[in-house]
């Protein structure tokens, strides 16, 4: 194992975390520093659509490590400082506040950017979620607000959709898609999905781009669809899609292009690393480059990083896995889905909301969906070991 | 070694059971997990601390 002479880790969410502890598990005894941009300490991102954002749990509790743990974990986390440069010769990364932080290896975890409606930063009543601190302005504004409409319907929109939606709010969703996630999980568990969440009273307002928003004295009173209706709204949240938190990186010399590009072994320069949901990196085994926007990637990669820093040189080939919770429906997805391949159910049953369904593409097996089956789901997960599809993000 | 497990936190992913089966199983019904040793023996000990430290959900904790 070789030890290199400091390890600064850029980004203090779950992939900055992950990599932090898998190098002291591993046996790294130097320093290692761990910078974030918000003031908070390291805390998970899944319950702030679900959980956090209900007010079912206290914020404190997505914490993600209590702070003893965290002391023996023997690192610098130095908070509330966004990079804004790195200095890739010297591996300097210099921060907001005018701290220049220098490491012999330098891991790369900044995460994503929601994507804004044009103009929806000088509007009241207008959120994105991505942030602890965005989740508990959105929730504030729930607390008093009767109709919320949810542009966005992918995971993050669905399950803002369903929290609102199980808070007593009206709410609508938008979006361009037949029904929640059909690119991703093809007709049959998008419909499932779609009529799930008709069962529970939202309104689906689906299949219509979104043009903009309509204002009223500076706060928005309306979301505006291209077929030219609005659905009036107190509450706004914007949740279709986010960018790689890359900009910072402009001038750099890296690679950026939907993400960090990396080689398989996550590696973006000499000594330079990338982690979590703005990593792009060479998956040997789909031989392409692929970049994951989910909570255990950012964790798998972490511990894969931390291996290669210290020597291992191993390829990152993970099998994608993410899960979702929206109302009652618990759904879980090993592999890649694509809406165009051939979807059986081999396991329970579509009709009492409890089933597996296989995805095959190109005569392989390449994801597995559990919908309220977890564990069936998981002990399929092996049928799509090294034969992910390449199918966009997961 | 001393292990615990949050199973309101659980999202029932199963990675700690892919990592250490003798430590970790999830429940038929709704896949949260169960715990089968809270004191495994010294050989498991590394996978567990990675178990912990990978867990989708926060729901493991090891004290030792």
């Amino acid at each position: 194992m070789s030890q290199p002479d400091g390890v600064l880790v850029v980004g203090a969410s779950a992939g900055g975390l992950a990599t932090a502890e898998a190098l002291r598990r591993k046996g790294y005894l130097g320093p290692l520093t761990v910078l974030g941009a918000e003031p908070h300490l390291p805390y998970d991102r899944p319950p702030l659509s679900k959980q956090v954002l209900c007010g079912q749990w206290e914020p404190a509790r997505s914490q993600l490590r209590p702070e003893a743990m965290l002391s023996k974990l023997d690192a610098t986390f130095v908070l509330g400082d966004p990079a804004v440069r790195l200095d890739l010769s010297s591996r300097a990364v210099h921060t907001a506040s005018g701290r220049v932080l220098a490491a012999e290896a330098v891991v790369l975890a900044t995460g994503l950017r929601p994507r804004t409606l044009p103009g929806q930063d000088r509007l009241a009543g207008v959120h994105v979620l991505r942030t602890l601190d965005d989740a508990l302005a959105l929730r504030a504004e729930l607390l008093s607000a009767r109709r919320v409409v949810v542009v966005g319907d992918g995971v993050l929109g669905a399950e803002i959709t369903a929290t609102a939606r199980s808070m007593g709010l009206a709410v609508t969703m938008a979006g361009p898609q037949e029904a929640p996630l059909a690119y991703q999980f093809g007709p049959l568990p998008a419909r499932l999905l779609a009529d799930l969440h008709a069962a529970n009273g939202v309104e689906l307002r689906l299949g219509a781009g979104v043009t903009g928003l309509s204002e009223q004295d500076g706060r928005v009173t309306g979301v505006c669809l291209e077929t030219g209706e609005v659905l009036p709204a107190d509450v706004v949240v914007v949740a279709f899609g986010a960018a790689p938190a890359t900009e910072w990186l402009s001038g750099a010399g890296l690679l950026c292009d939907n993400g960090i590009v990396c080689d398989s072994h996550c590696r973006a320069a000499a000594g330079t690393y990338a982690v979590g949901d703005v990593a792009r990196w060479h998956h040997e085994t789909l031989d392409a480059l692929l970049r994951l926007e989910n909570r255990t990637n950012a964790t798998e990669q972490g511990v894969a990083v931390a291996a290669n820093i210290l020597g291992a040189a191993v390829p990152y080939t993970p099998v994608p896995y993410f899960w979702t919770d929206q109302f009652d429906a618990r759904i879980h997805v090993h592999g890649t889905l694509r809406a165009d391949a051939e979807v059986s159910v081999v396991e329970g049953d579509p009709a009492a909301r409890r089933f597996v369904a296989e995805y095959r593409h190109g005569g392989a097996v390449i994801g597995v969906l559990g919908w309220n089956m977890p564990k069936q789901a998981r002990l399929r997960r092996q049928v799509v070991g090294g034969t992910v599809g390449v199918g966009g993000k997961s | 070694m001393k292990v615990s497990v949050d199973q309101d936190k659980c999202c029932g992913a199963g990675t700690c059971v892919l990592l250490a089966a003798d430590v970790f199983d999830q429940r038929d019904s709704d896949g949260i997990v169960v715990l089968l040793d809270e004191a495994p023996a010294d050989p498991l000990h590394d996978i567990v601390r990675e178990a912990a430290s990978v867990c989708p959900g926060v729901a493991i904790t090891v004290d030792e």
